[in-house]
């Protein structure tokens, strides 16, 4: 028998073997027997690592699976596996670098939204799992002195994300999504577009923001003045439509409080009670 | 029902206790059933890695099932066989879930997971030998003493050996109780497959299994593959019913140990709630045929040198 390998030594020789098949079975490792052999029974560990978190990535990422159908999915969650193991052993934040591993994987190099696509279901992973905050009451800005509407400052609801692509990676997504109707399927449009996902209470949602409104949004995001953020996405948007995006955001929930520099007004991180108060939520002061 | 017209359940009226009854391991597919038909079952698990996002549905669907059922934590992400420190974000969030839930039992595995930051999403094994031992003890003591609560630990199913063991699963499994104090969680299936992958026999190790220590016991469905030399290899798939022979074991083990909770895992192919909760009821059956054992005093905290009779 040879000198047992120190635990640290046989732990590294087992993990790099358990994600790289062309590494042998540890040299520890052995089967019940002497005549028996270890090599399949190592396989069983080697079979877990990439069964299950492929596994968890078709859980994080249907959409592409279903762009690209399963099996190939399975075989391009295999590459990404064995070159970004998870880094967490929470699963539901695995995948992070999916999007980039996309945008650069010679083999899809033909369709470039498709990182802009896992972008989308990755953002809605963390939306789902993100704090629980009631959204900004839209009523809440009839309080505000009307000159000073444009002083205001927004926090944005910690479910919030947003995402600008060159593609329609957000027609793309929602004609793949598992519920889509078929008939959307033909007649995607070709522009570049930005979408905004976010939860308002329970349910997950996301839209396709109009002209304007990523850059409208992300300002307000990064803590600019509401008149300040409606010139930036006039700017960047000729068409912006003020009324249009600032109702569309107070609507989805996608802002969580507001702020003038001696008012503040709900910013409340309790989460809503748990009654269903949809049919008296416009008239809560 | 939509998440949203749950009513809330008065919280604090159900005893966290976990009763010398049957479970589950509770799945997202049936969070809406169990609310909607209050079944009568004895408690639920979760994997408390699933519970780790900041907030929505996940723990929104927890918080309600917990108010109305016995909660257990059963963690799959400590990695306490690990020749690394504990990660300390992973143990402070275990910790959170831990206060927030107030859990009846919170149990672990005897395995490794994480390597050089690397997370494995397995349960991988631990050769038994002393320094492995050592290693493992003291990450039973830190978690013990980080959540400051007795934690079960749970015997694995394992498919190969190690040369440089040194000493059996037993008698490192009895040495780490009476190192930490934490308690044993009896997998039954994962006897009946480690003991056919390593060529022993199932009843004289549950024969010898320190019972006295067991707060808890898993019951789950093993998948059947070949070995090199084509003779089975079981693996530990909780993708189906429980097998007769490790309901065999299960009547073995209860004869010596009395009722003890006892957990139905399914996590893969998940059934319709019906299906699942009659194999929990086969339990319950034969937890209920049982006189209740005699209640262990819950040993303090961290005992250093506990007795092993």
């Amino acid at each position: 028998m040879s000198a047992s390998p120190s635990l640290h030594t046989g732990q590294a020789s087992f993990s790099s073997a358990l994600i790289k098949p062309d590494h042998p079975t540890p040299e520890d490792v052995i089967g019940p027997k002497p005549e028996k052999k270890a090599q399949k029974r190592f396989g069983v560990y080697r079979n877990n690592v990439i069964v299950s978190l492929t596994e968890a990535m078709m859980a994080s990422f249907p959409t592409i699976a279903a762009l690209v159908g399963e099996d190939y999915f399975r075989a391009m969650a295999r590459v990404y596996i064995t070159n970004h193991p998870p880094r967490t052993a929470i699963l539901s934040r695995y995948g992070d670098q999916f999007a980039s591993f996309l945008d650069g994987f010679e083999p899809v190099q033909a369709f470039p939204y498709m990182g802009d696509v896992a972008r989308i279901e990755f953002a809605w992973q963390e939306a789902y799992h993100a704090a629980d905050q009631s959204p900004l009451d839209p009523t809440s800005l009839q309080q505000i002195p009307p000159d000073r509407l444009a002083e205001l400052t927004f926090t944005l609801h910690p479910a919030c994300r947003l995402l600008a692509s060159p593609y329609p990676a957000y027609s793309i997504w929602a004609a793949h999504k598992q519920d889509a109707p078929q008939e959307t399927m033909a007649s995607l449009p070709q522009e570049a577009e930005a979408s905004l996902i976010t939860r308002p209470q329970w349910d997950v949602m996301a839209i396709k923001l109009p002209a304007g409104g990523f850059a409208f949004l992300n300002a307000l995001g990064e803590g600019l003045t509401l008149g300040q953020a409606a010139a930036v996405a006039l700017e960047a948007a000729p068409a912006f439509d003020f009324a249009r995006n600032l109702g569309g955001l107070l609507e989805t929930g996608a802002l969580a409080g507001l702020h003038l520099p001696s008012i503040d007004v709900k910013d409340q991180r309790e989460p809503k009670p748990y009654q269903d108060n949809s049919a008296n939520q416009h008239h809560e002061s | 029902m939509p998440i949203s017209q749950i009513t809330p359940a008065s919280s604090g009226t159900t005893p966290k206790e976990i009763p010398p009854r049957a479970g589950v391991g509770l799945k997202a597919e049936h969070y809406q059933t169990i609310l909607e038909t209050a079944p009568d079952i004895g408690w639920f698990e979760v994997h408390p890695e699933n519970y780790m996002g900041a907030g929505g549905p996940p723990h929104r669907y927890l918080s309600e099932i917990a108010a109305r059922y016995p909660l257990s934590l059963h963690g799959v992400g400590a990695s306490i066989g690990a020749d690394k420190s504990l990660d300390t974000d992973h143990i402070n969030r275990l910790k959170a879930l831990n206060e927030r839930y107030a859990p009846g039992l919170f149990s672990e595995h005897l395995a490794w997971s994480s390597h050089d930051e690397v997370f494995f999403n397995d349960l991988l094994p631990v050769p038994y030998r002393q320094d492995s031992l050592d290693r493992v003890v003291d990450h039973v003591n830190q978690l013990q003493d980080h959540l400051s609560r007795r934690i079960l630990i749970e015997n694995p199913s394992v498919y190969v050996a190690f040369e440089s063991s040194t000493m059996s699963e037993i008698t490192f499994l009895e040495r780490l109780v009476a190192r930490t104090g934490c308690g044993l969680l009896l997998d039954c299936n994962n006897v009946y497959v480690s003991a056919t992958n390593q060529n022993y026999d199932p009843v004289a190790y549950l024969d010898a299994f320190p019972v006295e220590h067991v707060g808890e016991i898993h019951l789950a469905g093993f998948a059947r593959d070949e070995d090199d030399e084509g003779e089975p290899l079981l693996i530990d798939a909780h993708d189906r019913e429980v097998a007769d022979a490790v309901w065999a074991l299960y009547d073995q083990t209860l004869a010596r140990s009395g009722a003890v909770p006892t957990l139905i895992e399914w996590d893969n192919n998940i059934p319709d709630w019906d299906i699942l909760f009659a194999e929990a009821m086969r339990a319950e059956d034969k937890l209920r045929a049982l006189p209740t054992r005699l209640k262990e005093p819950e040993p303090d905290l961290i005992l250093g040198h506990r007795h092993v009779s």
